[in-house]
């Protein structure tokens, strides 16, 4: 997007100068991704209450919002991970290696506090070591993350088995089920809320931040201007590794289900949001509003379909798959677009003078 | 002049010995694994479970030859899982639905569906220049909810198709199934187009330097649109072998084969960011995990430890193949150096 920005600003025939500035502010935050996915939202918004009347309801942002939480944690972290150029696709694996984790130490008697801060560590130890390999080693994030998708879930596994456990206290079940302070707003929507304002600051108003992008923009730069490039990748991948355990305790207490199966293939899903929400694959750019604009329309989508009885729940995946593939050919067909209109207003302005 | 194309000779031998030492690691570790398999339950190298365990690895290496062209292009295939799911339902609905049909004209209609989607994938990659990782996540979404779409919940049985197509499946020519056969005879035949033919040599060019690949005048976007329109009608190949092989064929065919897959062709040296690989190590690769979990299985450890066991040696395919990589470009700087010297 950003590079239509520019272009469109750079041909001085072809603007007017006096709409000049105005013109240009206006089109760069029409041109913006995050702006196009609020207009979808709105799309959305509509069309789901043309679906079914229950759409725009409290109730139905509740159930909705629910299903989507431990992807919407797990899409925070992984955002980070992609605008440093990087991928993670073990998190589901981590996310699952948690839950069942939780389950083995609530079978040995250990409360619930306590298993909460274990889960998490083991967590970041996970995303460490792959963070590791992929830092100290040099090996390519997708392969490593491939590897440990099936290492992590394996080890899950090897902890549980195919048992599950569902007996978790009723007092920590309400908590990861239940709703904020007698509002229709769910707890895990709020942990969701707050780990996303510490991830926004710390993307975008932090000089951590600002060395994740200068990496992902260009890892060579970055380095040779001083940054400690193989650290902050790893800290990324710990950080991931955390908050998907973290995910995995969300998802063991609400389903009070504790087994190694839960959420295959959730990892696509995550990459997925963060790649909707303008997030590029290529790293240095994007933000975490666009990631939460994308996980409410995924959201957003996914409960329109569930409600309407005449059109089948099957469309969520095309819908989501063409939506990821417009996201970035939409923005690629107007540069080129854009290019083409500069190259033929090009010969007036050598005529001119 | 001479110098530098004995240098470049020596250059190449190197690094196709190197290769062939990489496959050949394979072969060991497959000797290995058989082998202990073997001593601790003799059963295992029974000439049926020895069959069973070809069979298994077929489709996965027919899926793995597809998925090696289009990663030594720099480029990855996510949606061939969802392209099997497509094209096994097409080769069970038409046949269910007309059992006397042409097995030849099923499994070109399968191809075909097969390589439709991978020209999808390949125009978004190279003319909508999407990243490739992008186009066939979104694909892999949309091919399967095609496939829940147009099946809406419906399950082809083997009852209702033809002997002479489950047959495909399950029997041998000279005591080798024919699954094993049509997928050697696709190896060997893209083995060979790779390593001797123009196509196949400027895929590596492409992958290991795609602005080099362009400025000595390969047409890089024709040839990567080939590579994912071969790997998607390998997939659709997959999906027909697929319903031959188990006779019952829902929505959900082939789901999360792409991760087993690149897994495969990564275990067997194909370096995932291209340039390098060959699709004998792919199937090799391919071979070798269909092995472990069948040799876990048969002794008995607890199936739990099978997909640690495959991530835990995707890990060291990897960290052993950076580490000779590392090894041969000092080994090459050092002749250079060498010959500098003299």
């Amino acid at each position: 997007m950003r590079a239509v920005r520019t272009e469109t600003a750079a041909p001085p025939a072809a603007t007017p100068p006096a709409a000049g500035s105005q013109s240009r502010d206006w089109r760069s935050l029409l041109g913006r991704w995050e702006t196009l996915l609020v207009g979808l939202l709105v799309v959305m918004a509509v069309g789901g209450q043309a679906i079914s009347p229950e759409f725009l309801t409290a109730d139905s942002f509740t159930t909705g919002s629910l299903d989507m939480s431990e992807i919407a944690l797990m899409a925070l972290a992984v955002a980070l991970v992609i605008v440093a150029a990087e991928i993670d696709l073990s998190v589901a694996s981590v996310m699952a290696l948690s839950s069942a984790l939780m389950a083995w130490l609530w079978n040995n008697n250990q409360p619930v506090e306590f298993i909460i801060p274990i889960c998490v560590a083991v967590g970041a130890l996970c995303g460490a070591f792959n963070g590791v390999l992929v830092t100290r080693f040099g090996l390519p994030s997708l392969a490593v993350t491939i590897g440990t998708l099936a290492l992590f879930r394996g080890l899950a596994f090897v902890v549980i088995g195919d048992e599950s456990v569902t007996d978790f206290p009723q007092v920590w079940t309400d908590r990861a089920f239940g709703n904020f302070a007698g509002t229709f707003i769910p707890n895990t929507v709020v942990l969701f809320a707050i780990l996303a304002v510490v991830f926004a600051v710390l993307l975008h108003a932090t000089p951590f931040g600002r060395s994740v992008f200068a990496i992902g923009a260009n890892e060579e730069a970055a380095y040779f201007s001083g940054l400690r490039v193989k650290r902050i990748k790893l800290i990324l991948f710990t950080l991931c590794g955390a908050v998907a355990a973290l995910a995995g305790v969300v998802i063991t207490l609400r389903n009070s289900t504790g087994a190694a199966n839960v959420g295959q293939g959730f990892e696509l899903t995550v990459v997925t949001a963060v790649l909707l929400g303008g997030v590029s694959i290529f790293g240095g750019r994007g933000t975490i509003a666009g990631v939460i604009l994308a996980l409410l329309l995924l959201g957003g989508i996914q409960k329109a379909l569930l409600l309407s009885e005449s059109i089948s729940s099957y469309w969520i995946q095309i819908v989501t798959g063409t939506l990821l593939i417009v996201s970035v050919l939409g923005p690629n067909l107007a540069r080129r677009a854009a290019e083409v209109r500069r190259r033929r207003s090009r010969p007036t302005p050598e005529e001119g003078p | 002049m001479t110098a530098v194309a004995v240098e470049g000779a020596r250059a190449r031998r190197l690094t196709e010995w190197v290769l062939r030492v990489r496959e050949l690691g394979i072969v060991a570790a497959l000797a290995l694994l058989i082998t202990v398999t073997a001593i601790l339950e003799p059963r295992f190298i029974e000439a049926n479970s020895l069959r069973n365990l070809a069979l298994n690895a077929s489709i996965f290496a027919i899926l793995a030859v597809g998925q090696t062209l289009v990663i030594i292009t720099r480029n990855v295939d996510l949606s061939v899982g969802s392209i099997l799911g497509l094209s096994a339902f097409l080769a069970g609905d038409l046949l269910s639905g007309n059992q006397d049909m042409a097995l030849p004209l099923v499994f070109l209609l399968g191809i075909g569906l097969g390589a439709a989607c991978g020209l999808l994938n390949g125009v978004l990659v190279t003319w909508g220049q999407v990243p490739a990782l992008v186009v066939t996540l979104g694909t892999l979404y949309a091919f399967r909810g095609l496939a829940f779409l147009w099946t809406d919940g419906r399950q082809v049985n083997a009852e209702t198709l033809p002997d002479s197509f489950l047959n495909i499946g399950s029997d041998s020519i000279a005591g080798i199934p024919i699954l094993v056969l049509i997928a050697l005879v696709i190896v060997v035949l893209v083995g060979q187009w790779l390593r001797d033919y123009r196509p196949g040599r400027e895929l590596y060019a492409i992958g290991s330097n795609p602005e080099g690949a362009r400025l000595a005048g390969v047409r890089s976007d024709r040839r990567v649109l080939v590579a994912f329109i071969l790997a998607g009608a390998l997939a659709g190949l997959g999906g027909v072998l697929f319903t031959a092989r188990f006779g019952t064929v829902d929505a959900t065919a082939g789901t999360g084969y792409e991760l087993t897959v690149i897994a495969a062709a990564v275990v067997g040296g194909v370096a995932i960011f291209g340039g390098t690989g060959t699709v004998y190590g792919a199937a090799l690769g391919a071979l070798l995990l269909g092995t472990i979990t069948s040799s876990l299985i048969v002794l008995r450890v607890e199936a739990f430890w099978q997909q640690a066991a495959i991530g835990a040696l995707l890990l060291v395919a990897i960290a052993l193949d950076k580490l000779v990589a590392v090894r041969i470009e000092a080994a090459l700087r050092r002749r250079r150096s060498a010959r500098r010297a003299d």
